[in-house]
């Protein structure tokens, strides 16, 4: 109940803020930081409840992506629709990915999924419908009202995307779902023995985690008015999607969307103030910091923080 | 002999070029208390894992309740009824006691968390484990460790439990403690495979002894019996 009022009052002052007179900038780079904390809770499912470390995000929200732009270009589909066709994309994506790979465990799953980035990259890179390796060009329709820019309606709807997304991943969570993949994160060998039907879990978990991927993806050609393979794949979301659950704290759904505010904030700063080289930087130092000082993340600390004022 | 409970015929396990278990014919009869013997890598968890499920024969079968289940998935074995405990304790460390036994009971006897819980503390009442029901799984002793195993066991409501080693490791008090166990557990009609090391402890327990050597069964018969038997004292002395 709590979390329902606290969804529809972030909700209502996204949409305040959207028809505010705040400066355009400011839905720029929010855009950026919602699409991360969507990735980073989509990805804290698989990788953060069950332990399955996947480095593929790029894959799933280029096929979000990707998804968007041919139901764009075929039908002029409004938005909605492509955001519903990314989550579909990455759910089948996710799907396929899961079958093939979520039999091998730890390292092997990870260099996997790394491998199904390359796959989808070169796919597209050889699709001339949606540009090729150069790229397409996008016009954006007319901005729906009542939003004064296409920043603006962008800025409200990953609002939203970020809302369901974190809804998602605390069903999941607090549910028996949630229980068996922590259990299999502690032992798979436990929890196949304590009657979990782990590859089915895992499957549920690989599936969901890309459909919200996918999702994030989806509004991205329409964010840039354009789209290219190279930075549509690019292993900056994947590292941002893994980053940020690990800053933030896994056990928890609140610890992928503190870590990706937190990241992705600095990170726009960063870009803006020193440059855009450097924001890449900012990821690795602060995830080594928090891997070795912080493993719990920032939810840790906070805990710790807790159990020694209360003494 | 009445109707067996569990039934293992002819079944073979290889890796690779070594032959792990070779033909290997048991029958275990409802509420039996039933030892498996035999020394270091002679095929003993080879076999439990054929049974629960975590690896797949390569020949034979195993009926448990007059159903073929060598074809099943280990979950769904737990579901029939058929519950191990881990030689090396693995716990979900991460969760508290208590909800280690909430797994079994939520995916197994499909149990809402309130009526799970309540069953949960009952069992680890029985084990002597209640007051550390809240606890991180992680902050256990050794021998509360081996208990957990059994408590997780029976939170899945088994009608064969498999003991893997648990009391490998254990001082003489703890494993009476954990004999005592088991004995309560027998006696409330659960059939017992137990695998041990212990020779004392095995032979103390179990109505029949089967003795394991390089995957074959050498030896089969009442504790005394086996004891006395000259193959199993070559396998074991070497002699």
């Amino acid at each position: 109940m709590k979390f329902w009022l606290g969804a529809l009052g972030i909700a209502l002052v996204a949409a305040g803020v959207a028809m505010s007179g705040i400066n355009e900038y400011f839905f720029f780079a929010a855009f950026v930081v919602l699409t991360f904390v969507v990735l980073a809770t989509a990805w804290n499912i698989l990788g953060g409840y069950a332990g399955y470390v996947n480095f593929g995000t790029s894959a799933f929200f280029g096929a979000g992506a990707y998804a968007a732009v041919v139901l764009f270009q075929w039908l002029g589909a409004p938005l909605p629709a492509q955001i519903a066709a990314g989550a579909a994309m990455g759910a089948l994506l996710g799907f396929g990915v899961g079958v093939m790979t979520l039999r091998l465990r730890g390292i092997f799953f990870a260099i996997a999924t790394v491998a199904v980035v390359f796959i989808m990259e070169t796919l597209m890179i050889n699709w001339r419908y949606v540009g090729g390796a150069t790229g397409l060009q996008l016009q954006r329709p007319e901005v729906m009202a009542p939003f004064a820019t296409y920043a603006r309606m962008l800025f409200f709807f990953l609002t939203l995307m970020a809302i369901g997304a974190v809804a998602i991943a605390r069903y999941i969570q607090t549910s028996w779902i949630g229980r068996g993949l922590r259990a299999i994160r502690d032992s798979e060998e436990a929890a196949e023995a304590n009657g979990v039907p782990t590859l089915r879990l895992k499957l549920v978990a690989c599936v969901v985690s890309g459909a919200l991927m996918g999702a994030a993806g989806a509004p991205m050609p329409m964010y840039l008015s354009f789209i290219e393979p190279a930075s549509t794949f690019s292993l900056n979301w994947a590292i941002g999607a893994l980053a940020a659950p690990m800053i933030g704290g896994t056990i928890h759904w609140l610890g992928p969307v503190l870590g990706a505010i937190v990241l992705a904030s600095l990170q726009q700063i960063v870009t803006v103030t020193i440059s855009g080289e450097i924001n890449v930087l900012v990821v690795g130092v602060l995830l080594v910091l928090f891997v070795v000082l912080a493993p719990d993340g920032i939810l840790g600390l906070f805990k710790r923080w807790l159990k020694r004022s209360s003494r | 002999m009445a109707e067996a409970l569990l039934q293992v015929s002819g079944v073979s396990k290889r890796f690779g070029g070594f032959t792990a278990l070779s033909e290997v014919s048991l029958a275990i009869a409802p509420g039996e208390r039933f030892g498996l013997i035999g020394p270091n890598g002679s095929g003993k968890t080879t076999l439990i894992n054929c049974i629960s499920g975590l690896l797949r024969n390569d020949a034979g079968t195993i009926v448990f309740d007059r159903k073929e289940i060598s074809g099943l998935a280990a979950y769904r074995r737990t579901r029939l009824g058929i519950a191990r405990s881990f030689q090396v304790p693995r716990p979900f460390h991460t969760m508290t006691v208590l909800e280690n036994l909430l797994v079994p009971s939520a995916y197994v006897i499909h149990l809402k968390d309130s009526e799970g819980e309540e069953r949960a503390m009952e069992i680890l009442r029985g084990m002597g484990l209640a007051d550390k029901a809240r606890l991180n799984a992680s902050q256990l002793s050794q021998v509360e460790l081996r208990k957990l195993e059994l408590a997780r066991a029976m939170a899945a409501r088994p009608r064969l439990l498999i003991s893997d080693e648990a009391m490998a490791g254990l001082a003489g008090t703890e494993v009476d403690e954990v004999l005592k166990i088991l004995f309560d557990l027998n006696a409330q009609g659960i059939t017992i495979i137990m695998i041990e090391h212990i020779m004392q402890a095995v032979m103390r327990f179990s109505q029949r002894v089967v003795c394991l050597d390089a995957g074959k069964i050498i030896c089969e018969g009442a504790p005394a019996e086996i004891v006395k038997n000259a193959d199993v004292q070559r396998a074991y002395l070497g002699a």
